[in-house]
């Protein structure tokens, strides 16, 4: 198809207290209609927005963290997070909810959507993105 | 605003006729709705409804068509994983109609 771009989200703020993590969890489900090759990025205080277990009864806001096991069905299997971020707030991979996608080419495989990357790999994918939308 | 009455209770819905809170559902709000706008509801409208619900009870987010379709297909079998059954039952759009019937949002990125 003519006119695909590499669209990277960059999720830098933590899930709560502001409404980037959720907007840009919209943009990207709302965007995943068009057809292009999107990625996401967890920097910074954006990892926590992956942590499993996450409960927001007590701030009253809707707990969206179970919306990012969805991605998968929109196609959306390349999650990066910055390794750097992770281990500066004393998180691993295990800490993170574990995203799979099916690889419709692979008998329905389930994969693994989250990738741990450092941060000048990251700047490197950042690098070859077309366009760069940073929440 | 607006309000549907369901067993005699009356229930805030949008300028769209989306239930306003979701957790207001009873399944006479689908028949409600649905009788307002002369479609009857079959087991096979239900399946889909239910489904909805399970999707959204699981991801927080109605499904957009494209990845309803995809999960309908695996779930009840591919002769309904398909947008031509699917709008058969839901001629207003499988994402919009039947997801105001089931009680959730309008789905994301739908306009």
């Amino acid at each position: 198809m003519a006119d695909v771009k590499k669209f990277l989200y960059v999720n830098r703020k933590a899930p709560y207290g502001t409404i980037y993590a959720w907007e840009s969890l919209e943009v990207v489900l709302i965007g995943a209609a068009f057809d292009q090759d999107v990625a996401l990025a967890f920097i910074d205080d954006g990892v926590y927005q992956l942590v499993k277990g996450q409960d927001t009864k007590e701030i009253g806001m809707k707990n969206f963290s179970p919306t990012y096991s969805a991605l998968g069905d929109y196609d959306i299997n390349k999650i990066y997070v910055e390794k750097e971020s992770l281990e500066a707030r004393g998180l691993t991979i295990d800490d993170l909810q574990h995203l799979v996608w099916e690889d419709e080419d692979d008998d329905w495989a389930e994969k693994d959507s989250i990738k741990i990357v450092t941060a000048s790999e990251m700047a490197e994918i950042m690098d070859q993105s077309e366009v760069v939308l940073s929440f | 605003m607006a309000t549907i009455e369901v067993n005699g209770k009356q229930l805030e819905v949008d300028e769209e006729g989306y239930l306003a809170d979701l957790n207001d559902w009873v399944p006479e709000v689908a028949e409600v709705m649905s009788k307002a706008e002369d479609a009857e509801l079959t087991d096979a409208h239900w399946e889909v409804i239910n489904f909805l619900r399970e999707y959204y009870e699981e991801y927080q987010i109605a499904p957009a068509v494209r990845v309803l379709t995809k999960a309908i297909g695996k779930k009840l079998g591919k002769d309904k994983g398909n947008s031509k059954y699917l709008y058969e039952l839901f001629p207003y759009g499988p994402g919009k109609q039947a997801c105001k019937y089931a009680g959730l949002p309008k789905p994301t990125g739908c306009v």
